[in-house]
């Protein structure tokens, strides 16, 4: 009873953030002489309206499960990971070219890519953890940085060594693709791939990992407390370190899922893929847990693909859906005072 | 309207407890009046509860005889009332000034004017005699500078009823009498005071009242002048307490701790452990005695791998434990109640569960292969929960939902079952009450019986020489004088802890 007490005010919480999100959409709309009603209808029908519309939110949320528990990860062991966008980026870089280059069956070419991804998500998450428990270098700044550092070296990478027409790579080989016929088959050709599944198994290894073994309670003890932890007998340096790498893999892993799932290929990015830094959102929305992260990756990755639909029917612009985004992150980071008022209300009401 | 705050019949519960059970406090103009309990009966929640902090389900708060409500800690200021928590809430890289005016402060064309902030706390610091620098930063002042600090921060909001939430269980025994008459003096000034505290010599000393609550019910109130110390303590318990440690005579055997030239630095650089040489044996308790800041908490961080010694050598029952990692030095047997509960002994967001096996999570039966059994966790705790009367909900209660005192006892539960060849008790009782003391010397000679060391450091003079089979004197980071407990004075211990020389040589063990 007090189990379900408590996770439905963890749930409120999200559940009112993201009604006002709405709410101020809507008031924009009004603003900007279009139908709110009109719009939000738009905006189902585009996530459920037709099935590839819904493949399409079940594709676009898979790398956002993986960013968003790559945050999630870091946040819980007392780590700020920004650097989500760039570990997601050589995970994406180092999956395709190794899915482009080898040739191998499918049973050793599929993880062996995967595993390189995630390998090089963990390099790239390596630097800042080491910077931070060696010389205590803050990680926000260092993975700031690192973001860019990823962003031009792979684009450096794509444009000598892998160009193959106009600004992308070769595809990878069949035996690295995790594209799937058949799942394209039953979402009326969206691009769901084999990497949604993957994703939901992500969500299960960082509830498991955290809650269940040695490590994960140390990572978690850290997060809380550094000098309970060390007097513990803990060592939360070693910690830091592995905490970080654990998190780029997860990234470097969302990576590989564009690389080998949506696209099956790398190209030359004008930018960053705001997939890394849309996980801060997925991660914060979700209390960096694992259920929470699945149902906020949905909620995004519903967001994004309905708006096209809500542009298309309702003449409203993406902008909005990205304002309403933006809108729902700033309810959630102000929880605090939602929260305040609800105890407020419910300690009133007791009293009476 | 003899009563500045009157509480009738307040009520609080918390998930699994009632915290306040209609309790009735009502304090007295210019009066100290000190609140009564064992650990977990309802007092800070009560005080919370008069700081807006919590809103109880029943009763009424009136001061100065008008019925209020106090739906926040900005209500409360409003209406004069200040309080001095137990965990300082102050901003280490802040100054003085800076947190005393914090939220409050005076603006000239929209900056701070810090000139005229400055001028204020001094003035007010004068006032009342609480001498404070102002522009010190807070992280460079000791603790009982920083409740002088907290207590201006008060005053300048121009509090007239102070609560004070276990003050004195931090501070020095001569921070203590500083305290005290900074106190009368504020009642001398029209102010009124309640005091939680555990000491009973405190509330004699210093109170004119004292309301007593036992597992969230109102005992009753008191004149302090016509009770004593075992009466208070039979109210407050519900028994009679007794105040002498039962014990027989130690008898010591082979060397388990032993340390030699020790050089430790403090976090400034300076050699705060000095060529120190000890040695404790099995079978019997060692106290240290010193005053604050003489290398006591250098020379346990050493001993337990958190700091690093210079030069010197550390070993336990033969072991050579010198700058290895706290993992090493507890698998070698060393149990630590650390001073600092918050900062080292609980991971206050953990389970009580969680934190009962914070240093053996990893080995069986509680983990397999890096996987972790709760149900043997939780079933441990739930066995040192009921053998050490840590009273709390569940086991799956986070940590920081119980009071002061059951944290307490919940880091000495995990450390004495450890069975350490060594234990190291650090200001194990502060913040506990008489009957949870009692109970903690009990185990800690029971240890001892078991033929175990232990080495117990500690500020409270009273507890070192009843506890204590040997009394190692600190001084400037050196033990000065070893000294027998049965045949010393108060005032010898004084003398040889102010770094004075005995004019006698013949008892001194070494
Ligand atoms: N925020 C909370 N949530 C749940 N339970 C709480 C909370 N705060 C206090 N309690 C419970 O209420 C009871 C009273 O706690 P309180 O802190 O008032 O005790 P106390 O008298 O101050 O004890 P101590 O002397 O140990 O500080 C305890 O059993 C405690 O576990
Ligand atoms: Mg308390």
């Amino acid at each position: 009873m007090k189990r379900v007490k408590e996770a439905l005010s963890n749930l409120i919480v999200p559940m009112i953030s993201i009604s006002f999100g709405f709410l101020a959409g809507a008031i924009i709309m009004l603003l900007s002489g279009n139908n709110p009603v009109t719009g939000y209808v738009a905006l189902l029908q585009g996530v459920f309206g037709e099935i590839y519309y819904f493949g399409e939110t079940l594709r676009m949320m898979t790398p956002l499960i993986f960013s968003g528990i790559a945050v999630a990860f870091a946040f819980r062991t007392g780590l700020l990971n920004i650097g989500v966008e760039g570990q997601l980026i050589v995970g994406w870089l180092a999956s395709v070219a190794v899915g482009s280059m080898f040739d191998l069956p499918m049973i050793l070419h599929l993880p062996l890519a995967l595993l390189v991804g995630a390998v090089a998500g963990a390099v790239w998450g390596f630097i800042p953890g080491i910077l931070k428990a060696r010389l205590h270098v803050h990680e926000v700044i260092v993975t700031i940085m690192m973001n860019y550092v990823a962003l031009h070296v792979s684009n450096y990478i794509i444009r000598t060594y892998m160009l193959a027409s106009g600004q992308r790579s070769d595809y990878v080989s069949e035996t690295a693709s995790l594209s799937s016929e058949f799942l394209r088959g039953m979402t009326d050709f969206s691009r769901l791939h084999w990497g949604f599944f993957l994703a939901i198994a992500a969500c299960f290894v960082m509830w498991f990992f955290l809650w269940k073994t040695t490590k994960g309670y140390e990572l978690r003890s850290a997060g809380y407390n550094q000098h309970a932890s060390s007097y513990a007998g803990m060592n939360v340096k070693t910690n830091i370190v592995m905490s970080m790498m654990i998190s780029g893999a997860f990234a470097g892993l969302g990576g590989a899922m564009e690389g080998l799932g949506t696209y099956n290929y790398v190209q030359i990015l004008q930018g960053f893929t705001n997939l890394g830094f849309d996980g801060i959102a997925v991660a914060l929305l979700g209390g960096s847990t694992s259920i929470g992260i699945f149902l906020a990756a949905f909620l995004f990755g519903g967001l994004k693909i309905g708006s096209s639909n809500m542009q298309a029917t309702a003449g409203v612009a993406p902008e909005l859906v990205e304002i309403v985004i933006a809108l729902i992150i700033f309810f959630v980071a102000s929880s605090y005072f939602i929260r305040w008022y609800l105890n407020r209300r419910q300690s009133k009401k007791e009293g009476k | 309207m003899e009563y500045v705050i009157e509480m009738n019949d307040i009520r609080k519960e918390f998930p699994g407890i009632v915290a306040n059970d209609n309790i009735t406090l009502q304090v007295k103009q210019g009066e100290i009046h000190a609140l009564l309990g064992e650990n977990g009966a309802g007092k800070s929640t009560l005080m919370n509860v008069l700081f807006g902090l919590y809103q109880p389900e029943k009763g009424e708060i009136k001061v100065r005889g008008k019925k209020v409500e106090i739906t926040d800690p900005n209500v409360a200021n409003d209406l004069g009332i200040g309080m001095v928590h137990q965990h300082f809430m102050l901003i280490d890289k802040f100054t003085v000034t800076e947190n005393i005016i914090l939220g409050l402060e005076p603006s000239r064309y929209g900056t701070i004017d810090l000139k005229k902030a400055e001028k204020e706390v001094a003035r007010i610091s004068e006032q009342y005699g609480l001498r404070v620098d102002p522009k010190a930063k807070v992280e460079e002042i000791s603790v009982g500078m920083q409740q002088r600090v907290e207590i201006l921060k008060t005053l300048y909001r121009g509090a007239e009823i102070l609560i004070f939430d276990e003050p004195t269980a931090v501070l020095t025994p001569q921070e203590i009498k500083e305290l005290i008459d900074i106190m009368k003096k504020l009642i001398k000034e029209g102010k009124s005071i309640i005091l939680i505290t555990h000491k009973l010599k405190e509330i004699m000393a210093a109170c004119d009242r004292c309301t007593v609550i036992r597992r969230g019910r109102g005992i009753g109130t008191v004149e302090v002048a016509k009770t004593n110390e075992n009466e208070l303590a039979s109210m407050m318990v519900g028994r009679e307490i007794s105040f002498k440690v039962e014990k027989a005579e130690a008898d010591p055997t082979d060397v388990v701790l032993n340390i030699k030239d020790l050089v430790v630095k403090d976090t400034r650089g300076v050699d705060a452990v000095n060529q120190l040489n000890l040695e404790v044996k099995a079978g019997e308790i060692v106290g240290i005695a010193g005053v604050d800041g003489n290398g006591q908490t250098e020379l346990i961080e050493a001993i337990t791998g958190l700091r690093k010694a210079e030069s010197g050598t550390i070993s336990v029952s033969g072991k050579q434990l010198t700058n290895l990692p706290p993992r090493k030095v507890t698998e070698a047997g060393v149990g630590h109640i650390p001073e600092d509960r918050h900062k080292y002994g609980l991971v206050l967001d953990f389970t009580v569960g969680e934190n009962i096996l914070l240093q053996t999570y990893y080995r069986k039966p509680y983990s397999k292969n890096g996987v972790l059994y709760y149900p043997t966790m939780y079933e441990k705790a739930r066995k040192l929960i009921e053998e050490y009367d840590v009273r709390t909900p569940s086991e799956k209660t986070l940590a920081r939902a119980l009071s002061g005192g059951n944290q307490q006892k919940a880091i000495i539960a995990r450390e004495v079952d450890r069975s350490p060849n060594l234990l190291i008790a650090a200001q194990p009782t502060r913040g506990l009450d008489v009957g949870a003391i009692e109970f903690i010397h009990r185990k800690l000679v029971e240890e001892r019986d078991k033929g175990r060391a232990v080495l117990l450091v500690s500020l409270e003079l009273d507890e070192v020489r009843n506890v204590s089979d040997r009394i190692a004197v600190v001084y400037e980071g050196k033990i000065v004088a070893i000294v027998d407990p049965k045949t010393t004075s108060e005032q010898e211990l004084g003398l040889l802890m102010a770094g004075g020389k005995l004019e006698k040589a013949g008892e001194s063990g070494s």
